[in-house]
């Protein structure tokens, strides 16, 4: 297979982190990464499928570990190298169309009985990740196993595939897996009816909370905090009722919720009052201390975003009592619906294809990251690797 | 000292003729004008009334369609005096003011008639409140002593327990007051009439108002229909204003005392701000070069301070009292006399600088909105008849417009800019969107009533204000303006003068007749279309 690997290597890292500094055009280059023929993945064992990737996002957690921002949390739960790429829509061999669950939790691992997380639906839970008959991995895309979606085959366990309905379009399937951990994230929140929401960060896991809260709840005002021309246009197709810039944001959410300002001596003001739930979704350590700033004693902020290593003043968490919720992944939800399923339901209903914004060829992986790298700024949403193609 | 007066001048630019100062915000630059261009320049300043105290003391005892102020007092009465705010005179002026004169003969009647229930409230209205030291200024620092603070105060027109809601007009205007004023036995209001907008029925229902009030006159519609506000008979925003004074008048003894002053605005060396460039001598030259260069390498704070600082050496010629009516038709009079310059025809383009100082930023900073303001809603609407401009031309305005705002003072300012500018730059479309809600809303209210803000509402009036050359130009151009702030704003930048009249050549032709409206000082120029 032609694949793009990511191995360990501690000069490639160094560069990567100096790169992404100094000369972010240079990143691609200098990271860990190799085009190559590689032998196709084994099939570990019974129930696993050969898939060939149509298209294969590249996610902002993938961006993270390029660039050497990845917490070292991490590295129990992955295994090099491997091939990146878990937003996939491909193929099985009898050419059914399918989108990946990547995560590599116990029933795809061969682990009986299953863990107390699995056999509670919540595989993004699973406590076996590092276990099994397959390398460390918490997902496809990070396990040296099972390939990735930036290669031209991977393997699945059949718990992970889903077949696409005919009415979505491999440009809206390939965003399924981000919009599902969208989906998590939203109903980890609970929102409830008519509560003013923020969505932090209007990339490709904003924009897709933004379509999930308007699909799965019935929140009263959803402010959407975007930097980009593109984004604030899709915020609002999407859903948003108010798209503001983040140097207005505390403001904008101040006036959203009457709440009153205030300014301290030092650092960025606070709202006496603010948003009920807050969802941050870029990632950033800047953004998640703003959301910890605009959202209501006792709100709640759901981190979707991978965040990375951040100094931050929780001041605001201890005074407002502030309930931070992680949102990982899918699996299960309250309601007894696979995530996977919900996300598909939404992609019926949404139209997700406009936020594909570029296709590239695995042999452009390059230009590719670089273009994700600044997808923002570059008008563009979600940037993908065409697999498909002849 | 004040020069013999010469009236306004219609200057025809030609070959000689000097560059023209233009005001550009906290500095100010000279501009060539091609040949042809016209520039108006305002009248010189009349000769100030000689004895100010003895002129006021003749005034309230001689007042117009009214008994002497002096008749009026009793013991035991109810006797509440307002006062214009700080909005005006622009700049401040050298002390004492001429409130101070005012208030100090008013008192002193009250004093001899043996009234007791006295107070004085500064009719802010929806405006920020006054500081302590910019209230001794105006009032002097008898005044101060004898008052501040119990009953020397600044009208807080959301404090329910002052407001008091009168009725509605015939048209059906609510009114809704000053509580204190309103049940007093006598209202005596004290202004300084620096334009023709100010003053007559505009005072009281307007200084004295609640938000509740305002709305009426204060909207898109009305301010559309006003052309323009310098014009009274032709402003609807007066015509409402004046229904409001007079349903008040039937209900409440109001005797208005209304100062004029003349243009006097800049002492020295600021002078050369008021003088016609063919006529600056050397020192003019070289002051205009030292204070631009100066202000240019100045800390921000310290420009401002410095600028701020400058106090007018305005003098009065004229103060009138009595029935609001009848004292303000004199006013006008009066104002007329120094302000207006009679102009022939309209031009494709106007041109005009942006002060550093206007309404509502002094002791502050003039802000993008403000800016519009005084560009598109005074200096555009400081015409009689006909505005300078043609309908469909352009205005050319010079200013930085830098993403300043003073957080203090306009905190409403701020997400005006931000959330509703972001959205819409239609005044109707604000209006019906964005205004309820930012009027409603709890912490501008708090802050307008315990810090020194402006009303949350108070940018959409701003902003309609210039509503009424939004609709009637093709174009409006900022010479020297920050690209991304005047986007916001919904204009168009230029980096030169000439750079400027190349855009416009785009809606005017290439040919345009150009006017340069030589502002500040302030007049009122009379167009015959």
């Amino acid at each position: 297979m032609i694949a793009i690997e990511f191995s360990r290597s501690v000069p490639r890292y160094a560069a990567s982190r100096i790169a992404e500094r100094a000369s972010p055009g240079l990143l691609p280059c200098v990271a860990p990464l190799r085009l190559g023929h590689y032998d196709d993945p084994d099939i570990p064992g019974e129930g696993w499928v050969r898939v060939r990737p149509l298209l294969s996002g590249i996610c902002g957690s993938d961006l993270a570990m390029i660039a050497g921002d990845a917490s070292f949390y991490f590295s129990p739960i992955v295994s090099m190298p491997f091939v990146p790429g878990h937003e996939v829509v491909g193929t099985l061999d009898d050419k059914t169309r399918v989108v990946i669950e990547p995560v590599l939790a116990c029933a795809a691992r061969g682990i009986e009985p299953l863990c107390h997380a699995c056999a509670r639906g919540h595989i993004g839970l699973c406590v076996r990740t590092a276990h099994g008959i397959v390398a460390p991995g918490l997902q496809t895309g990070f396990c040296e196993d099972t390939g990735g979606g930036w290669g031209t085959v991977l393997v699945a366990h059949e718990s992970q595939v889903h077949a696409v309905p005919g009415e979505i379009t491999d440009e809206a399937a390939v965003l399924i897996e981000p919009l599902a951990c969208a989906a998590h994230a939203v109903l980890r929140a609970n929102v409830v009816d008519g509560e003013v929401v923020v969505v932090s960060g209007a990339g490709t896991m904003g924009l897709l909370t933004i379509a999930a809260l308007k699909q799965l709840t019935g929140a009263g005002r959803i402010i959407a905090i975007a930097k980009h021309g593109r984004q604030r246009d899709e915020a609002r197709r999407l859903g948003a009722d108010d798209v503001v810039r983040p140097d207005a944001a505390t403001r904008a959410v101040r006036l959203a919720t009457a709440a009153h300002l205030h300014q301290p001596e030092q650092g960025s003001p606070w709202l006496a009052g603010g948003a009920d739930v807050t969802f941050e979704c870029s990632g950033n350590a800047c953004a998640l201390e703003t959301c910890l700033r605009i959202t209501r004693g006792r709100g709640r902020i759901v981190l979707v975003g991978l965040p990375g290593p951040a100094r931050i003043d929780l001041a605001p968490v201890w005074h407002r009592e502030l309930d931070v919720l992680g949102a990982y992944t899918y699996g299960v939800e309250a309601d007894g619906r696979r995530t996977f399923d919900i996300a598909i339901d939404i992609a019926k209903r949404v139209d997700l294809a406009p936020l594909v914004s570029a296709k590239y060829p695995l042999t452009r992986y390059a230009e590719a990251i670089d273009h994700a790298m600044d997808a923002g700024r570059l008008d563009s949403v979600k940037v993908v690797f065409d697999l498909g193609s002849k | 000292m004040v020069r013999s007066s010469r009236p306004g001048l219609v200057l025809e630019v030609d070959r000689r003729t000097p560059p023209v100062l233009f005001h550009n915000g906290e500095n100010f630059r000279l501009e060539k004008l091609p040949s042809g261009s016209r520039i108006v320049y305002p009248p010189e300043p009349l000769e100030a009334v000689k004895h100010p105290e003895d002129a006021i003391a003749r005034a309230v005892a001689e007042p117009n369609n009214a008994d002497p102020l002096r008749a009026k007092l009793r013991p035991g009465m109810k006797l509440t005096i307002a006062i214009d705010d700080i909005s005006l005179p622009l700049p401040p002026m050298k002390l004492p003011d001429a409130r101070q004169l005012v208030l100090e003969r008013v008192l002193t009647l009250a004093a001899e008639a043996g009234v007791d229930d006295v107070e004085l409230i500064v009719a802010n209205s929806l405006h920020r409140r006054m500081t302590e030291s910019e209230i001794r200024r105006m009032v002097g620092e008898r005044v101060f002593r004898s008052f501040w603070p119990d009953r020397l105060r600044n009208f807080d027109a959301e404090d329910p327990d002052d407001v008091v809601f009168v009725g509605t007009t015939e048209h059906g205007e609510e009114v809704e007051v000053c509580k204190r004023a309103f049940e007093s036995d006598l209202l005596v209001y004290v202004n300084i009439n620096l334009v023709a907008m100010d003053g007559g029925h505009k005072s009281v229902p307007v200084g004295l108002g609640t938000y509740r009030s305002l709305r009426h006159h204060h909207n898109v519609q009305t301010l559309l229909d006003s052309k323009s506000y310098m014009h009274p008979e032709r402003s609807a925003l007066h015509h409402s204003a004046t229904r409001m004074g007079r349903f008040l008048a039937d209900k409440l003894d109001i005797f208005t005392i209304e100062t004029t002053l003349n243009n006097d605005a800049f002492p020295s060396p600021y002078d050369f701000l008021s003088k016609r460039e063919f006529e600056w001598s050397f020192r003019d030259q070289a002051t205009y070069l030292g204070v631009t260069a100066g202000l240019k390498r100045m800390p921000d704070q310290l420009r401002q301070k410095l600028l701020h600082g400058i106090a007018a050496p305005y003098a009065l010629t004229g103060v009138h009292a009595g029935e609001t009516e009848a004292v303000h038709a004199k006013t006008l009079e009066n104002l007329h006399r120094q302000h207006v310059v009679q102009v022939q025809g309209q031009s494709d383009i106007l041109t005009c600088g942006i002060p550093y100082i206007g309404p509502y930023n002094v002791n502050s900073v003039m802000n993008p909105i403000l800016v519009v303001c005084m560009g598109l809603g005074y200096f555009f609407n400081l015409y009689r008849n006909a505005p300078l401009v043609r309908p469909g031309g352009v205005m050319i305005l010079t200013h930085p417009t830098p993403r300043a705002f003073n957080p203090v003072h306009h905190p409403s300012y701020i997400d005006f800019f931000d959330v509703v500018l972001a959205d819409s730059t239609d005044p109707k479309v604000i209006e019906q969107k964005y205004e309820k809600q930012f009027a409603e809303d709890e912490w501008y209210r708090h802050l307008y009533r315990t810090s020194y803000a402006y009303h949350g509402v108070h940018p959409f009036y701003m902003w309609y204000w210039a509503a009424h050359a939004m609709d009637y130009l093709g174009d409006v151009i900022f010479v020297g303006g920050d690209r991304e702030v005047v986007r916001r704003l919904g204009f168009r930048t230029a980096t030169t003068m000439a750079d400027a009249l190349e855009m416009a050549s785009e809606t005017v032709g290439r040919r345009p007749s150009i006017t340069h409206l030589h502002c500040p000082p302030l007049f009122l120029p009379e167009v015959t279309p």
